[in-house]
């Protein structure tokens, strides 16, 4: 059962230049257990979609797959190529933070210096500047998931998958992310994911939040957030669509 | 200063342990033929220096060359196990099963094929500790964490990329684990095969000595194999800390 909080008409015109995912009736299991059942989403090019749902709803499992990390089951996926950012930031300790960010790169066939020398140049607007050669076991939260977040950019993917990147940090270095976050992806507008269990986060940053049932993970609803950037969180807007979405996840 | 403070519990209960035992000789509870005092064991380590150098010198090479067999063809077995199932499915076995065989039965066979010379002991201290240099490296490939994996697949990473930028290096504090229990067990080896049939060595040292009941003598030999072990487990654990830096420590102050 899906309850459009906000109307709106038909599924979005594909527009801009990049590209969107559609997820279409798609069902996984793992054993016994029933992740996503006849799960349906559309993302717009350049859209940011928020999910929030309770632990264990299939948040994850719908990212690997939109990621191509696995397959469904039953139905059917289609999105540009789509790069993961994973729970914890995944970084390499054994590399420095920007050989990390240069990984994509390196795989992509560059020479560890051309992969090592295009990360640098991103290290100062990420607020990174003179931690290129440390390593991630040097960094702090916060740090390791911005070195993380330019490892992911500088994959030249159009599709993100960003799970609950900022669900370690401490209250303050969160929202602090989640500002940023706001201001890098405006800068540099990607089709994006982002699973969260922070309801607040997904208003402040998301396009759309799109509700989540526990397992087996089903839409409940959408929420449009059609609020100006940058958002604060005290303003009344915000709160209202928090308490609204809270309604929804608590019944 | 706080490297002395680190050694003093060992050297404490060395210190302890020899003050006892050279008091349990001079009491005559022992027969000091079975079992020398400290002093005894160190006025021969003095006195038949320029007979044990050498024997020191053959086994260290004879483990050394050994271990770096061992080194080689472990990682080499660990890496096209973990690469080729049907490798994995062939090897596995025959890796775990070849622990089951007794040293001590392998290495006069050994002899016998190979003759008198190094190759026989190299391959016997091969045999010994190429075991825990292959389970350990195996072992830390298949362990990587999986939200790493995850990055690297959602980079199209191919196969021989996974295996070099994130599973190899991922491996190395668990290589270097196996490696450090070799080194450990290394000695065992050498002396086996000197006993099968050598003419220098500490092992050789040692079972002339004891024919010969040169108690000390013998005792001088084990005190010599004890710190070439000591010494070959220290000099990879500072090599480890050197390579693998980046690895958290499980205890900062305990080492290695």
């Amino acid at each position: 059962m899906i309850t459009r909080l906000e109307a709106r008409a038909e599924p979005r015109e594909v527009a801009g230049s990049g590209e969107g995912v559609v997820v279409d009736r798609v069902s996984r299991s793992f054993g016994a257990l029933k992740a996503l059942d006849g799960f349906c989403l559309r993302v717009a090019p350049d859209e940011f979609v928020a999910l929030v749902g309770p632990s264990g709803c299939g948040k994850s499992t719908l990212l690997d797959l939109v990621c191509g990390l696995s397959r469904p089951d039953e139905g059917s996926i289609s999105a540009g190529e789509a790069v993961l950012m994973p729970q914890r930031d995944g970084l390499l300790p054994w590399l420095t933070a920007e050989d990390n960010a240069g990984l994509a790169l390196r795989v992509a066939g560059a020479s560890r210096t051309a992969a090592r020398e295009a990360a640098r140049l991103h290290f100062a607007s990420f607020g990174l500047e003179g931690f290129e050669r440390a390593h991630p076991g040097e960094l702090s939260g916060g740090m390791r998931q911005r070195v993380a977040f330019l490892r992911t950019l500088l994959a030249g993917r159009p599709v993100l998958g960003l799970d609950e990147p900022f669900g370690a940090l401490d209250a303050l270095t969160r929202a602090r992310m989640q500002e940023w976050l706001s201001v890098t992806l405006g800068r540099e507008p990607r089709t994006t994911l982002l699973v969260t269990h922070d309801i607040e986060e997904a208003v402040l940053l998301a396009d759309r939040v799109v509700l989540m049932s526990p397992r087996p993970g089903r839409v409940v609803a959408e929420l449009d957030v059609k609020l100006p950037r940058p958002r604060v969180r005290s303003d009344p807007a915000i709160l209202a669509l928090r308490e609204r979405a809270m309604a929804v996840l608590e019944r | 200063m706080s490297r002395l403070r680190d050694a003093a519990p060992a050297l404490g209960l060395a210190l302890a342990g020899l003050i006892a035992w050279e008091a349990i000789v001079r009491a005559e509870l022992i027969d000091e033929l079975l079992l020398p005092s400290p002093t005894q064991v160190s006025t021969a380590l003095w006195e038949d220096r320029s007979l044990l150098g050498p024997d020191l010198v053959v086994t260290a090479w004879e483990v050394l060359a050994g271990l770096a067999v061992a080194v080689v063809v472990g990682a080499g077995l660990a890496v096209a196990m973990h690469l080729f199932t049907g490798v994995r499915r062939a090897l596995k076995p025959l890796v775990v099963g070849s622990q089951a065989v007794p040293v001590p039965v392998v290495a006069p066979l050994l002899i016998l094929v190979l003759g008198f010379g190094i190759a026989p002991k190299v391959l016997m201290v091969a045999l010994v500790c190429f075991f825990p240099v292959t389970i350990n490296f195996y072992d830390g490939l298949r362990s990587v964490e999986p939200d790493q994996r995850k990055v690297l697949r959602s980079f199209a990473a191919t196969r021989w990329q996974t295996f070099r930028l994130l599973e190899a290096p991922s491996a190395l504090p668990q290589a270097f684990t196996g490696i450090r229990v070799a080194a450990a067990v290394a000695v065992i080896g050498a002396v086996f095969a000197e006993w099968a049939g050598s003419d220098s060595g500490l092992g050789h040292a040692l079972l002339t000595a004891n024919g010969q009941l040169l108690t000390a003598r013998a005792f001088a030999c084990v005190v010599l194999l004890f710190a070439l072990a000591v010494v070959l487990y220290e000099s990879f654990a500072l090599l480890e800390r050197r390579l693998v830096r980046w690895a958290p420590t499980p205890d900062p102050s305990g080492g290695p």
